[in-house]
């Protein structure tokens, strides 16, 4: 499967990468080298196989419903390019 | 067989109805972090490193959550899969702050079950119809973004991102908004029963994504329309039906339905398309790898079986069977576990019941009790009168101290303060009086002062007798007992 | 001999000798690194973290109270949160982000007595096999060739950072990440020792996340030993990290060994490569006749899925890490870039096209690719499905050997700027170490010998899972014989 400059541009929108377009184009044979190479996998019989588990046995840990953490609004803020009001600011959204 | 119909200009069409169903689950701590998953605290207080997405961040899942999805999933009557695994969809936006959610799609949790809707012959349900379930999953919530509050920003709360959220997917089983609601009610009932979740769609801890569909009966499916967060029942009915008669009116004018995602508005009362989710979305689902896939022992099962209460449609059977209760009743008070447990709590209090005491306390409750509660407008919780005040009312009338209007006075004064009926009767003496020298003397100044109609009556004016009994009521301050008093005025009378 | 020439068990065990104070350590490493900027190999130096730990130290030494790493300063690569030092991941998305948290990894370290010399620099986000995607600049490795050119050599990556310090012993250790070998194929190149422990031994708790089912912390030092000292620090159970193991860390330190009899060493044929440098393969020769002569059988095996490694990883990866990176999206903290007039949704896309670099981008956008519809199964499904047969290849070697001989990397280290032209000529430097990492196995990299050019070659130990003590023994072996002393010639320090 090989992917056009239609595709590259509808898989950086899915990504939210901006992508100039001059750059797309460069990108078509860039991403097709690496999925073609990839594209290899499709030689192996994997009828059967299930997706790899685990390597070493483990179990999924639940945690008690405790409440042991949050009222750290400070820390949670600290590195926000804009807050407010204890919010965190973006561009009006639209609904 | 539903008889809902739409009357289109071209024939009949038939409506098909999913509803998929997020509730948030009651417990301490959210889903995947040590946070606090209660309501109403200040922005970005109940927030952790973890739902705020900060690079490093991991999930643990909390046990309680699992533990009320299981218990959900087996009030369900459904599957419950002892190895699910969650996934992560991803999409971007501001209330999402890992830009995943994570949720289970391959492997739910919770798998194929069913709800019984009773019938209810005004709304067209003939008889009992049973709704099938395709899944229950568990998923985050995600945050909320505040609009209104500036004219170029939008503000981000965290406090909700990473609450549990309960996903339940009914069939498309449904054929009427009258089944909807009805599915919706009885899944309410259920959630509060089991505890798992309060229901409530006000505050949006329970909310209902509407599939509609349109077809000619007999015809196969045709293409549905999702109405998302729909918060209310009325409003799940209304945008049915909104929707369903938009549907018919773009088919038969040589139309297509497009499938695609659309909200209610209920001041319009319509639906309208949700412009800004145009790019299908593609969500590339994939196992999360941070988690591992999640494993329930049998003695964990087991334990949430353990912990089942009785459900309402088995304290429906009941009551109506052993207990003696009415059918109708039955139906009204089971229908709220809130409820249900005050009417038990009121039959305890009146000691070994019979059925005769079960069928009276249950008619007054619903009758006297529930007409104050709505008139004050409180919940059952709420009730300025315990269920111990209740039975001891009932009882005062069943032995014959209170004729039923004295109970509704003792009833009125017990609400506007609180005090028990035993004590306001015998402060404001609002026993009744069976003593029939009193009532005789008071019928015959009745009587006396009256002479003229009591000539109409024996001369054949029946209806007079009424004038006589209400007279001699108010001449007694209400207090005669009427049974006696109806029996000495005919005497009197006659 | 210098302090700064010490590794981790000398200036350990020196300093509870009492040869020197702790101060005087973090004070000769704290210059070390001041002079040695030319490297480029620290983001941050951060001599204030490492003199108070010292200060620590000797007040312990003297209290009687030590721990275990007590007076050694360590490097920490900038992919490690650390709580009030900036951490950056070598992007420009996180420019500026000071972590209010500690990773779970540095809390140990930090809590065992260490102390940190800067946060060293990486590939971006983990991406890249020569350090040369950080926005912060290249890392240079110390090493020059012997052809008089002086051309800036990579120090491998993406744990570069880390390589060359230790390498140019301006930091006795340091902490790496491996996710397809980013500990040892740096090792290699630059002649130290890291070892990549067995998947869920050291917490990802707090590391900034590129490929959750891959990443692993590691120790990057001078020899097996002091990788084992430091490992131990390292590893143990987290709670906070649900892929986390439950079991108790080995004496890896004390029970070292290099008497390999009775140990059965496999040699896999699948890691001969077309095209291998005579160097490579001469020197893998010579470690298999060491480990002979430390008594281990050795035996030829077969891990037939070999030559789909690198494929497979370059979809599962890119697929973990185009979901782990959503969160960066300029909303809660690192760079957030709005142009004029920029909605929410266009905000994402300007920070994140401003925020990473190609090799990121490129990534992500592979990613998306493969885990989008239509393509799931095709791609991301098929590699799950062909890492099983990976793993399955090693179980079944391992019931007949114990542990696997091969080269660390196909070449030995070229010139920054050879292979940036094509991506996937980069990508094939991980042909040997990729395998292990998508199995979850420990394995490292022992400096071994030098290539025609006088530069380091390293060789790789594969273990069992939960089997270090194999590897770190069979490294120690291969280090005692294989009597690598040779050091890059200064041009760094003016």
């Amino acid at each position: 499967m090989s992917v056009d400059a239609a595709t590259v541009r509808k898989i950086a929108s899915l990504a939210r990468i901006a992508v100039a377009d001059g750059d797309v184009e460069a990108m078509v044979p860039e991403l097709n080298n690496i999925l073609g190479w990839v594209e290899q996998l499709a030689e192996v019989d994997t009828d059967g196989v299930a997706p790899l588990a685990a390597v070493v046995t483990n179990h999924q840990r639940l945690r008690d419903d405790v409440v042991t953490d949050g009222g750290i609004r400070d820390a949670v803020l600290a590195n926000a390019p804009q807050a407010e009001y204890g919010f965190f600011a973006v561009p009006k959204v639209i609904e | 067989m539903s008889s809902y119909r739409i009357q289109g200009a071209t024939g009949e069409w038939e409506v098909v109805i999913g509803l998929e169903v997020h509730a948030q689950i009651v417990s301490k701590a959210k889903l995947f972090s040590g946070a606090s998953a209660e309501f109403g605290a200040e922005p970005n207080q109940n927030v952790s490193l973890v739902d705020a997405a900060m690079p490093g961040m991991l999930p643990v899942p909390n046990v309680e959550c699992i533990r009320q999805a299981v218990k959900t999933g087996m009030a369900l009557n459904a599957e419950i899969n002892r190895w699910s695994r969650f996934d992560r969809k991803n999409y971007f936006y501001a209330d999402l702050p890992q830009g995943y959610q994570i949720s289970q799609l391959y492997h739910p949790l919770v798998g194929e079950g069913a709800i019984t809707i009773d019938a209810d012959e005004r709304s067209g349900i003939s008889e009992p119809k049973t709704i099938g379930i395709e899944r229950l999953h568990v998923e985050q919530d995600a945050g909320k973004l505040m609009h209104d509050q500036h004219p170029t920003r939008s503000y981000v709360d965290l406090n909700r991102s990473g609450v549990a959220l309960m996903e339940i997917v009914s069939r498309p089983d449904m054929r009427s908004p009258a089944e909807a609601g009805a599915y919706l009610r009885k899944l309410r009932s259920i959630l509060r029963y089991v505890g798992s979740c309060d229901g409530n769609m006000e505050e949006g801890s329970m909310r209902a994504d509407v599939n509609v569909s349109v077809r000619r009966p007999g015809m196969p499916f045709g293409t549905r329309t999702e109405t998302k967060n729909v918060n209310s029942i009325r409003f799940v009915m209304a945008a049915i039906e909104g929707e369903a008669n938009r549907q018919v009116d773009v088919l038969e004018s040589g139309g297509t339905i497009v499938q695609e995602t659309r909200l209610y508005d209920p001041d319009r009362n319509e639906t309208r398309s949700m412009r800004s989710k145009e790019d299908a979305h593609d969500y590339r689902y994939f196992p999360d790898p941070d988690l591992l896939p999640l494993e329930l022992s049998e003695d964990f099962v087991a334990a949430c079986a353990a912990e089942l209460p009785e459900l309402p449609d088995a304290k429906r059977a009941r009551y109506e069977g052993p207990l003696g209760v009415p059918a109708y009743n039955a139906a009204v008070i089971t229908a709220d576990v809130e409820t249900a447990r005050w009417f038990e709590a009121l039959l305890e209090a009146s000691g070994k019941t019979s059925p005769e005491t079960a069928k009276a306390a249950s008619n007054w409750l619903i009758s006297d009790l529930f007409g104050a509660l709505n008139r004050l407008g409180k919940d059952i919780a709420d009730s300025p009168v315990s269920p111990g005040q209740g039975a001891e009312l009932l009882a005062l009338v069943a032995d014959g101290t209170l004729s039923g209007t004295l109970a509704k006075q003792v009833f009125e004064i017990m609400i506007e303060t609180g005090e028990d009926p035993g004590k306001i009767v015998e402060e404001r003496g609002l026993k009744q009086t069976s003593d029939t020298g009193a009532i005789e003397a008071v019928i015959a100044e009745v009587m006396a002062a009256n002479a003229d109609k009591v000539a109409d009556y024996r001369s054949g004016k029946d209806k007079l007798f009424g004038f006589f009994v209400g007279q001699t009521m108010k001449a007694m301050g209400g207090k005669a007992n009427p049974g006696v008093v109806n029996e000495l005025l005919k005497k009197a009378l006659a | 001999m210098s302090i700064t020439d010490l590794g981790i068990a000398a200036i350990r065990d020196g300093f509870r000798n009492g040869d020197f104070s702790a101060a005087e350590v973090a004070d000769a490493f704290n210059a070390a690194v001041s002079s040695a900027r030319a490297l480029n190999a620290f983001i941050i130096e951060t001599p204030d973290h490492a003199r108070f730990a010292a200060e620590a130290a000797d007040k312990a030494r003297s209290a009687g109270s030590l721990l275990p790493l007590s007076g050694v300063p360590l490097g920490i690569k900038d992919l490690f949160c650390t709580a009030g030092y900036q951490t950056t991941a070598a992007s420009g998305m996180l420019s500026g982000f000071v972590p209010t948290y500690e990773s779970t990894v540095t809390a140990r370290l930090f809590g065992a007595g260490a102390g940190m010399l800067g946060k060293l620099n990486l590939d971006q986000f983990a991406m890249g096999s020569s350090n040369e995607t950080s926005a912060f600049g290249n890392v240079v490795s110390p090493w020059r060739r012997n052809d008089g050119g002086n051309a800036p050599l990579a120090p491998g990556g993406s744990s570069g950072g880390s390589s060359s310090a230790i390498a140019a012993r301006i930091v006795p250790a340091a902490t790496g990440t491996d996710t397809g070998g980013s500990i040892r194929q740096p090792a290699a190149f630059t002649g130290i020792a890291g070892i990549k422990p067995t998947y869920g031994r050291c917490s990802r708790f707090g590391i900034v996340a590129f490929a959750s089912s891959l990443d692993q912390a590691g120790a990057m030092a001078q020899d097996v030993r002091d990788c084992a000292i430091l490992l131990e620090a390292m590893a143990g159970f987290d709670p906070k990290d649900s892929t986390s193991l439950d079991i108790a860390v080995p004496a890896w330190e004390r029970e070292l060994s290099a008497d390999l009899r009775g140990k059965k060493v496999g040699i896999p044929k699948e890691y001969r490569v077309d095209g291998m440098p005579e160097a490579v393969d001469a020197l893998w020769s010579q470690g298999i006749q060491w480990l002979r002569d430390a008594g281990a059988e050795i035996v030829d095996v077969s891990l037939p899925h070999t030559r789909f490694a690198l494929p497979t990883y370059y979809i599962i990866a890119p697929a973990e890490a185009s979901s782990n990176l959503a969160r960066y999206d300029g909303v809660r903290y690192g760079l957030r870039e709005l142009p004029e007039g920029a909605n929410l949704q266009d905000m994402y896309a300007a920070t994140r096209a401003a925020g990473f670099g190609s090799e990121v981008r490129r990534r992500i956008l592979i990613g998306t690719y493969v885990l989008s519809a239509g393509f799931y199964d095709a791609y991301y499904t098929k590699a799950q499905k062909v890492r099983a047969l990976i793993a399955r290849d090693f179980e079944q070697v391992f019931q007949d050997v114990d542990v696997l001989l091969t080269p660390t990397a196909p070449s030995a280290a070229f010139a920054l700027g050879e292979k940036s032209a094509d991506p996937l000529e980069m990508y094939l430097n991980d042909v040997f170490t990729v395998p292990a990492s998508l199995a979850g196995l420990p394995a490292m990299s022992v400096p071994a010998g030098l290539d025609p050019q006088g530069l380091p070659l390293g060789l790789q130990i594969i273990g069992r899972p939960l089997d270090e003590q194999g590897v770190l023994d069979v490294g120690l072996a291969i280090e005692q014989r294989a009597d690598f002393n040779a050091r890059p010639q200064n041009w760094w320090v003016k």
